[in-house]
């Protein structure tokens, strides 16, 4: 039995290897599906729901979903799968407090850049004014609760040497909140800091001591779309 | 403090994965999980304060301030509003001098609301420090907090005892069981150990033919085939475990109540068999919370199984090892979903899992385990007593066997009932009699409000499924704002939030309805709730946020003219009120603005 699986994707004939999970395999042929939560090699959380898709004619979380031969054709750039992702864009928009010029990671953030190429103009949803707080009490990070989009990034990735976590929910439906262990996050190394800053898809976790390092121009989504490194690389 | 927190985790097994007992212990212990708890537990434990905090304030049991020494829990679900709650919560707040969501100065007496606590047949009911009060009047109440400020034990404050083993010296409560219709699977004959010394003379795999034979599918709602499960989890190698489901949280269901009140031994008995047919050595029981008044009774009944040798080792000389242990929950209805139920029983957050993989190839500690409902173990006793084949001789073709119902609301015999699979609606409100009904809400919140018109569907997995919860709804109600305004404030807050879907659609949903109560709505908020329902359905990971949109959208459908009567028939409305916004400022100026037209 072959460990390659052949599959496709809007038409497009891919392949990949067996339990490899499908957006991975999709970016290796050339195909984008937009993720906020998924980082590859780490467990995976499926909880941002962007990367929707449909295989054999069910919805499915491409960053959750490890392929095989009952893959068969997967729908990914259909109207109605982009509208799903676009109402999820608006839905983060209208349920925390997203103030993009303000924010020192417009331009290399992946909500804004997706909103961008979902071409969101104004959300199909009513606001919902939620108000969060801003954690200042670490001396290496601002955690500013309103940007979280619950990603679990954080929570999943950056962790102590004993593997102790500095991130982790507070809280559940519609009081969820992301917090910070106060006492670990008093001795968070730089790069650690730097790391948890970087993997956040927003602007929750924001780096003190430095800031808007980046000039406008070269930020991360300031001449291509997101998605476009992957759709040019085959 | 420290002392007893740290003999509290000693006891409890000082492992991350015994976190929900460790909290339950020091909570019932302290009346809440100080800071000072939280920092002693994550550093015995070697984990962050965080998560512990992450696991703490996930439940609702847990709370960081001290409830009152009489902790007061009124039910606040549909069927408790039904039944008059409004009258007994003010007469708590009158009686206590506080408010729902406040605690008495002196620390005596804390109101707050929960979600059902399984006493839908038997409302308004609260629970008062995991003591059961039912049927609470204005007068009882009255009475309950005189017994409060006189210091009285909420034991002794129970006025008499129901029906059964409700009278149980260790149970002791004044629950009734409103059994109306025992049928012949789980509520019939028993004999107790009688079947399992049958299940282990036969191989395994001849236990799990006879439960494929039978058709029977899952009691707890979404009706996957049983024998089929029990087949996917003993073709896996390795340790494997059973876990019964007690969490039954849907609003309006509460027969698994009757039936660990009184067949508790042949639920064991059931999980006892499975783990044969499977190979496990070990069964755990997930009891929600509010059924905490029958867990030294339970306890109990494990410990005279053990006794007969029905539980233990080289059970009934057959050479099994099997054991049973009961996990608590600590109030949360997504638990209910079966793997959230095995991230709380392992320690953590109830959020459920992604799947693949599914429990039976990856269930607890990551082993082959399969979750049952409750009455689904006591199905399969009496289909290894009796045969596949006579239990599906009941029933419908797709849906054999008999199925216990939950039945409560505008009705005149709420109770539990045992009614073979294909009842119709109408025969069922004939027999709880029930008349000027406008809806019946089958499978609780996350199932269907059938209008009248569809009165003659049949109660079964192929039309109208259900885990048992059944609420009469009377002409007399509103349905939108007493039901699904209910229902969806319930979603709101049971949502385990990680889906970005489940979390704000169930919000935004609330909102919508609440506004349209309010008689701020428009005609088309209808189609967008709609619209919006379906997005939630499509892309959320759990049943909870598959289903959360239901009251919604099956009222909008069936009930459209009632909304249409609410609704402003205009394309657009400003949701901003200018009066409600400057309200503040026109008290600090102490005048009204001057508005230039």
């Amino acid at each position: 039995m072959s460990d390659t699986i052949k599959f496709t994707i809007d038409g497009k004939e891919c392949t990949g290897k067996k339990g490899q999970l499908l957006v991975d395999a999709a970016a290796e042929n050339g195909v984008y599906i937009p993720v906020l939560c998924h980082w590859k090699d780490v467990k995976p959380a499926g909880s941002c729901r962007i990367c929707t898709v449909k295989v054999n004619n069910r919805y499915v979380t491409a960053c959750t979903l490890p392929i095989d031969e009952n893959c068969g054709d997967v729908e990914n750039n259909t109207p109605e799968l982009q509208d799903i992702r676009k109402a999820i864009v608006e839905m983060l928009f209208v349920e925390g407090n997203h103030f993009c010029p303000a924010c020192e990671k417009s331009g290399d953030c992946d909500l804004q850049a997706l909103g961008y190429k979902y071409q969101m103009m104004v959300p199909r949803f009513p606001y919902a004014f939620e108000r969060r707080e801003l954690d200042a009490k670490s001396p290496k990070i601002f955690l500013e609760k309103n940007r979280c989009i619950f990603c679990k990034r954080c929570i999943r990735m950056i962790k102590d040497e004993k593997g102790r976590s500095y991130f982790a929910f507070k809280g559940r439906g519609k009081h969820l909140e992301i917090s910070m262990d106060e006492k670990l996050a008093a001795n968070i190394s730089d790069e650690l800091a730097q790391e948890a800053m970087d993997i956040c898809p927003v602007g929750a976790i924001l780096k003190k001591e430095v800031g808007f390092i980046n000039p406008i121009g070269k930020r991360k989504y300031d001449n291509e779309p997101i998605g476009s490194d992957i759709e040019k690389s085959k | 403090m420290e002392e007893k927190i740290k003999s509290i985790i000693k006891t409890s097994g000082n492992s991350p994965d015994r976190l929900m007992d460790i909290l339950l212990s020091v909570q019932k212990e302290f009346r809440c999980v100080p800071e000072e708890a939280v920092s002693l537990i994550a550093s015995a434990l070697g984990i962050s304060e965080a998560d512990v905090n992450q696991t703490k304030t996930f439940y609702h049991f847990f709370s960081s301030k001290p409830v009152g020494k009489y902790a007061v829990y009124l039910n606040n679900a549909a069927v408790s509003g039904m039944m008059g709650m409004a009258e007994v919560a003010d007469e708590f707040e009158k009686q206590a001098g506080i408010k729902f969501g406040e605690t008495t100065p002196d620390g005596l007496i804390s109101l707050d609301y929960t979600a059902c606590i399984g006493m839908s047949d038997q409302e308004p009911a609260a629970l008062i420090n995991s003591v059961v009060f039912t049927e609470l009047t204005r007068e009882k109440v009255k009475e309950i907090v005189a017994g409060m400020k006189e210091g009285k034990t909420v034991e002794s404050m129970v006025p008499e005892y129901g029906d059964g083993n409700n009278a149980h010296p260790l149970v002791k409560s004044m629950v009734k069981n409103n059994i109306r219709k025992a049928g012949p699977v789980c509520l019939g004959d028993y004999d107790a150990g009688k079947t399992l010394s049958k299940a282990l003379s036969m191989n395994p795999k001849d236990v799990i033919s006879e439960v494929q034979k039978s058709n029977l599918r899952g009691r707890g709602g979404a009706g996957f085939p049983t024998g089929l499960k029990w087949l996917f989890c003993s073709q896996e190698s390795g340790e494997r475990y059973v876990i019964c489901n007690a969490d039954e949280g849907e609003p309006g269901t509460f027969k698994d109540r009757v039936l660990l009140t009184e067949r508790a031994k042949m639920i064991f008995e059931g999980m006892t068999i499975a783990g044969w047919a499977i190979g496990a050595k070990e069964g755990i029981v997930y009891l929600r919370y509010e059924y905490d008044y029958l867990l030294k009774f339970l306890n109990s009944i494990l410990d005279e199984m053990r006794e007969k040798n029905m539980l233990g080792k080289n059970i009934m000389g057959k050479g099994f090892d099997y054991d049973i242990r009961i996990q608590s929950g600590a109030g949360a209805y997504v638990c209910g979903e079966e793997s959230a139920l095995i991230e709380s029983t392992e320690g953590k957050r109830g959020e459920p899992r992604n799947r693949p993989p599914f429990p039976t190839q990856s269930g607890y500690n990551e082993k082959p385990t399969i979750i049952n409902n409750v009455e689904t173990f006591c199905s399969a006793v009496k289909i290894v007593e009796k045969g596949g084949e006579w239990f599906s001789n009941m029933g419908t073709e797709e849906s054999s066997g008999t199925k216990l119902l939950s039945i409560s609301g505008d009705c005149k015999q709420p109770g539990v009932y045992e009614v073979e699979w294909g009842m119709t609606i109408k025969e069922m409100l004939d027999m709880v009699d029930a008349t000027d009904v406008q809806a019946v809400q089958v499978a609780g919140p996350s199932g269907v409000c059938v209008p009248p018109s569809q009165f003659s569907r049949k109660i079964a997995i192929e039309d109208l499924a259900t885990g048992g919860s059944m609420i009469v709804v009377g002409k007399q109600r509103d349905l939108i704002k007493d039901i699904v305004l209910n229902f969806m404030e319930f979603f709101e807050d049971e949502s385990c939030g990680s889906c970005i879907t489940c979390r704000s659609f169930n919000m935004i949903l609330r909102r919508m309805v609440e506004k349209i109560v309010e008689g701020r709505g428009i005609k088309p908020d209808l189609d967008n709730m709609v619209q919006w329902g379906e997005i939630m359905r499509n892309t959320s990971r759990c049943g909870l946020g598959q289903t959360s949109a239901n009251p919604v959208s099956t009222t909008i459908s069936n009930f459209r003219e009632l909304y249409e009567s609410k609704v402003k028939d205009v394309d657009f409305q400003s949701d901003f009120d200018m009066k409600k916004a400057i309200i503040e400022s026109c008290e600090a100026v102490g005048r009204p603005p001057v508005v230039h037209e």
